[in-house]
């Protein structure tokens, strides 16, 4: 099978249970929010997704391959953008495309063409041999969508990728990703932001470590919107920005 | 294989341009040792007279004999130096970025350990060539011999600073284990006294001494200067190397939460 499948998974830190029998897919073509709270358990599932951390009740696939058994083949389909930026600052945009080519055992002619293609898509060839920190907050987070494409993965990942981000390049981010999950990917989208959401898209919503709700941003809205479907589900008075 | 290699080269390539970047991490690696060597140096001469000891053949001067402890504390503070790297990786996600690629754990952290020890060869080698212009030598053969000893004795130090990285989780920690690692291991070794020496003023600090790996590694580079292989260091290295390896690669087990405050 392509695509994701988290199947009854559970993780806790010491006595706190961050995630508790999450269960949900997300197939090729297929844009998935995972929408949450702040301390919902969003980035302990990402963590547990790239390996990071390891939990023994649940099983993840990922394009087929169980995470636990066979991490290698399951990582090398799932290209990650993490929250935090993970670029080296003082490196040329170049550099950095061949560092992560090279953690993926691209070298050589695969790799130029990795690289090439990566910053065509970026739209940078003429800006590749540039420091990163020369770079916006618009361009990096652009920057580190392309280098996770690079090795040609199934499943996109990324966590709260619009972070800190103006709202135009929220806007262009997010339509970029869009437009990747169109084309095949199977995406998975962790945000607490709903205009990042389109009716089409797939909602996993996820609260205090358990899935809520499954299905699609159009039927969860129903006539209220999502927002406040959202927040009429995590309750507590927690905002949900529009 | 490929595959494995490959990222072992990128991460040779990234820590060597990283630390060519860093000028001020070069000439500190430099500027310590070389103060010990020409200062310090200078003026324990008069006060410490050291005897005939293997692997030299002769009396020594007091430089000449610190030179080989002076090379281990360049390959100590790099240890720590790259620990310390390790731990900025970890708060700033690069680390991330390693640990999810499709290669096993234990090669990813022993491409990064790797790339740390060739760091510390070079600082190495410039500081032997700065000693040398000094008029500090050693026997032709020793800068060649010397050379498979920096690498077993880097590597021992360095998966040190990567078990130091697997437990402090945040940089401002960092000035702890400068206090507690560093300063003790460098002092209470062979670096700077011989041991038979240190026994004159306290049998007990000679004890300690001899139980501290960093003695070996100064040891065994000490013999491989003059040609010789000290099969004794060798062994306390390697046996040392191995044990702080596995217990950084269980302080990196996934199955460890790497993330604690995440949610």
């Amino acid at each position: 099978m392509t695509g994701l499948k988290i199947n009854h998974v559970s993780y806790s830190y010491g006595s706190r249970k961050a995630l508790d029998d999450v269960t949900f897919s997300v197939v090729g073509g297929r844009f998935c929010a995972l929408f949450g709270p702040n301390g919902a358990g969003k980035s302990t599932l990402f963590a547990l997704l790239t390996r990071l951390l390891v939990t023994g009740e649940g099983h993840i696939r990922v394009a087929g391959f169980d995470i636990a058994r066979d991490p290698r083949a399951a990582l090398a389909r799932i290209g990650v953008v993490f929250q935090q930026p993970t670029l080296d600052l003082d490196m040329t945009v170049r550099r950095n495309l061949r560092y992560f080519a090279g953690l993926h055992g691209l070298s050589g002619r695969s790799a130029a063409l990795a690289i090439e293609a990566a910053l065509e898509q970026l739209g940078m060839a003429d800006r590749a041999d540039e420091q990163v920190r020369a770079l916006n907050g618009g361009h990096r987070r652009r920057m580190e969508i392309a280098r996770a494409l690079m090795h040609d993965p199934e499943i996109l990942l990324l966590d709260e990728p619009t972070v800190g981000l103006d709202a135009a390049s929220r806007q262009a981010i997010t339509d970029h990703v869009h437009l990747l999950a169109e084309r095949g990917l199977a995406v998975l989208w962790a945000t607490h932001l709903v205009d990042e959401i389109r009716p089409a898209d797939q909602v996993v919503v996820l609260h205090r470590g358990k899935v809520l709700s499954d299905g699609s941003a159009e039927h969860l809205a129903g006539a209220q919107g999502l927002a406040k479907a959202f927040l009429s589900m995590t309750a507590e008075g927690r905002e949900v920005p529009a | 294989m490929k595959a494995w290699l490959i990222a072992l080269f990128a991460i040779i390539t990234r820590e060597n341009l990283r630390f060519v970047r860093q000028r001020g991490r070069f000439l500190a690696a430099l500027v310590r040792p070389l103060v010990w060597l020409i200062v310090f140096a200078a003026g324990f001469r008069a006060a410490l007279g050291v005897s005939i000891i293997p692997p030299y053949q002769t009396y020594i001067t007091y430089e000449v004999y610190i030179l080989p402890g002076l090379c281990g504390m360049i390959q100590l503070f790099n240890g720590m130096q790259s620990s310390l790297s390790l731990v900025y990786d970890q708060e700033m996600g690069s680390m991330r970025l390693l640990l999810t690629s499709p290669l096993p754990r234990w090669w990813l952290l022993l491409s990064k350990l790797l790339a740390g020890v060739i760091v510390s060869i070079l600082q190495v080698a410039v500081f032997l060539a700065i000693a040398a212009l000094a008029g500090i030598t050693v026997p032709p053969v020793g800068y060649i011999a010397v050379l498979p000893a920096l690498l077993a004795s880097g590597l021992m130090l360095g998966a040190l600073g990567l078990l130091v990285s697997s437990t402090v989780r945040q940089l401002e920690n960092f000035a702890g284990v400068m206090n507690f690692v560093i300063f003790p291991m460098f002092f209470l070794s062979s670096a700077l006294y011989p041991l038979w020496k240190m026994a004159e003023s306290s049998p007990l600090l000679r004890d300690i001494c001899a139980l501290n790996p960093f003695t070996y590694a100064v040891e065994l580079i000490r013999f491989a200067l003059y040609g010789e292989l000290n099969l004794m260091a060798l062994a306390w290295v390697s046996i040392c190397f191995v044990l702080f390896m596995l217990a950084a690669l269980w302080g990196y087990d996934p199955a460890r939460a790497m993330l604690r405050s995440k949610g």
